[in-house]
């Protein structure tokens, strides 16, 4: 589902240069729940942000569900995003200005569909993730674990078949955190490929595959 | 989609009430300058009371005569025989009146001085314009034939001459030392018009009128009456014509002038004229009106540039929510360019309200007589205008910033 091959990342400023990933390749399988971990500073979110074109590598080849991204452009990228790949960040990225339920209808603006078709679509994705109640509040308004529920209800609104998760519990507490798991996990047995950072021993060891990076290469 | 894009811009605004008030303070005030300038411009040079037919008239105003060495150089209005045998005589006009300036006179009422403007006219002078007849009729041919002592005075006169609102027609009004009978009232008229703007209107045959000057100078002008506007350049010819025409004899006008240019203008053309002679002086004159307005428009603009840019960091996080989930570049684009045209719209009532109000004192304090700016279709036209262009001036360059923003740097703020 998703090809890395001989992936690097190098950061350049005049001064310096950091070799953030070093020579990646990794084959995350259909319907496959992998976690990656590492030490700070270890490129685990560089690699995440790769894997879901939202920052393009210095070398190396990507290939999602079989399309390999090299020569996208800008709106080609954002095309492959908005109907293949969701989002999970570890602090939310909410807008605040907006309703839960126009928080979770984000995606589905950059598609052809009607108002009442987001509505619904985000009613649905709202109910899976046990917030159905909570449509008309604001992000101010909820808890962080309610948060992440918004987050992860707009990340399968489009019904993507990748679900990219940054350390999705790293600001909750351990139950919240099994609750979050709890449901990407159900993502995944319904279907969703899903590839999670995390810091969490315990969670990844509930994951399918374990990915360990150290300086910007993998080691497991 | 649209109302996602406002619910946001609707939003940030509400977030800082401050930044809000001074950047709408700041449009607002802008466009409210530009509203009322248009209004007056408009004001100025529009078809308007009672110039009604100024949008197919075409104004004779100035006779500039010159010798060959340039040496000398007299200008000023025509003489009324001049105009009577150049601009009466065009085949190709409706109608053509011929008007003297405004002058000053003085009448007495119960022994208190009043200052009065006077005008001689044609009877043409009534068809070409569209004074509104309180009372009574225009002199007609008939009048100035037989040199009949009879006037067309203003409502303001008859209210200070006699008693406001009475029925003066058949009554007699003493004009320096000559007694005119009034024939009517009409409905008076602001001084910015000021080839129409009278007080008293006599037949050109009145005492004191001085038509029978000899010569090409003198106090008249003519108003030429074209059938529709697209006529006017064919009678622009036929006149250049006429005074191309005339014999190097009559140019020299009984001095030493070799050059003459006399030039029938459309209104505008013929205000420029006056103080811009040639095209150098022309191309001068409008760069300075559009280096002032680039000043006006440009300089908020700019403001309003570096406070959206300084407010996008704010949204670095929403931008690269967005192009994560799928949005191009072009469609953020467009997002922060209809946020702020909505921002410029909401700047834009307000200065529409702004603008009314000013008007409407305007027109109520008397510092012009008549006054009567408005803010009419075209000029609430011009006026969105303004707005869109200034809303796309200020939001363009925020919205190309915003949308070339990294997603990934733009999440980790």
């Amino acid at each position: 589902m998703i090809k890395l091959q001989n992936v690097e990342k190098v950061y350049r400023t005049s001064s310096i240069e950091t070799l953030a990933l070093n020579n990646i390749n990794l084959d995350v399988k259909k319907k496959e729940f992998i976690s990656i971990m590492g030490p700070s500073g270890c490129g685990k979110s560089t690699l995440l942000n790769i894997m879901g074109l939202l920052d393009a590598p210095s070398k190396g080849q990507i290939e999602i569900d079989g399309s390999k991204v090299e020569n996208y452009n800008d709106k080609d990228l954002a095309h492959l995003r908005n109907q293949k790949l969701g989002f999970i960040f570890q602090s939310f990225h909410l807008i605040n200005d907006l309703s839960v339920i126009d928080n979770v209808e984000i995606p589905l603006l950059y598609r052809s569909s009607t108002a009442k078709q987001r509505r619904d679509l985000a009613q649905e994705a709202l109910e899976k993730v046990g917030l159905s109640n909570r449509m008309k509040h604001f992000p101010k308004q909820l808890s962080g674990g309610q948060k992440q529920r918004v987050a992860i209800a707009r990340a399968i609104v489009g019904k993507p078949e990748i679900i990219l998760a940054d350390e999705p519990t790293g600001n909750l507490d351990s139950v919240m955190g099994n609750e979050i798991l709890g449901i990407l996990q159900k993502l995944n047995e319904d279907g969703a490929t899903i590839v999670m950072v995390t810091h969490d021993d315990a969670m990844a060891k509930k994951t399918h595959r374990l990915v360990r990076l150290f300086d910007g290469t993998q080691v497991m | 989609m649209l109302s996602n894009y406002i619910k946001i811009a609707w939003k940030v605004l509400l977030r800082h009430p401050f930044y809000t008030f001074i950047t709408l303070f700041g449009i607002s005030l802008t466009l409210t300058v530009l509203m009322v300038i248009t209004s007056f411009l408009d004001h100025l040079f529009g078809t308007h009371y009672p110039e009604v037919n100024r949008d197919r008239s075409l104004y004779i105003g100035t006779v500039l005569q010159q010798d060959s060495a340039h040496t000398s150089m007299s200008s000023g209005p025509a003489a009324f025989g001049f105009l009577v045998k150049h601009a009466k005589s065009l085949k190709s006009a409706e109608r053509v009146t011929i008007l003297s300036n405004f002058s000053f006179s003085n009448t007495y009422i119960h022994g208190k001085k009043i200052k009065l403007n006077t005008k001689f006219t044609d009877a043409d002078f009534w068809y070409v314009t569209g004074f509104q007849f309180l009372e009574g009729k225009p002199y007609n041919e008939a009048n100035i034939k037989n040199g009949d002592q009879v006037a067309v005075i203003t409502d303001a006169l008859r209210d200070q001459y006699f008693e406001k609102g009475a029925s003066v027609v058949g009554k007699n009004i003493e004009i320096e030392n000559v007694i005119y009978r009034v024939i009517g009232v009409v409905k008076g008229s602001p001084p910015t018009r000021v080839y129409t703007y009278s007080d008293v209107y006599f037949p050109y045959t009145a005492p004191k009128s001085n038509y029978q000057d000899k010569g090409m100078r003198g106090r008249y002008i003519a108003i030429v009456l074209a059938k529709k506007a697209s006529d006017i350049p064919e009678i622009q010819a036929e006149f250049d014509n006429h005074i191309g025409s005339i014999s190097k004899e009559e140019i020299r006008d009984g001095q030493q002038f070799t050059v003459l240019i006399v030039r029938a203008d459309r209104y505008f053309d013929h205000f420029l004229n006056t103080f811009a002679r040639d095209d150098t002086q022309k191309a001068l004159f409008y760069s300075i009106i559009g280096l002032v307005l680039l000043m006006v428009m440009g300089l908020p603009a700019i403001n309003l540039v570096n406070v959206n840019v300084s407010r996008i960091l704010e949204r670095a996080s929403e931008i690269g929510v967005r192009k994560a989930f799928g949005a191009p570049s072009k469609a953020l684009l467009w997002q922060f360019i209809i946020e702020n045209v909505f921002i410029t719209f909401i700047g834009g009532m307000f200065a529409l309200a702004l603008s009314l109000l000013v008007i409407s004192m305007i027109n109520a304090s008397g510092w012009i007589a008549y006054a009567d700016l408005t803010i009419n279709f075209s000029v609430f036209l011009i006026s969105i205008g303004v707005c869109l262009l200034f809303g796309l001036l200020s939001g363009v360059l925020p919205a190309f910033r915003m949308s070339r923003l990294k997603i990934a740097e733009a999440l980790k703020v």
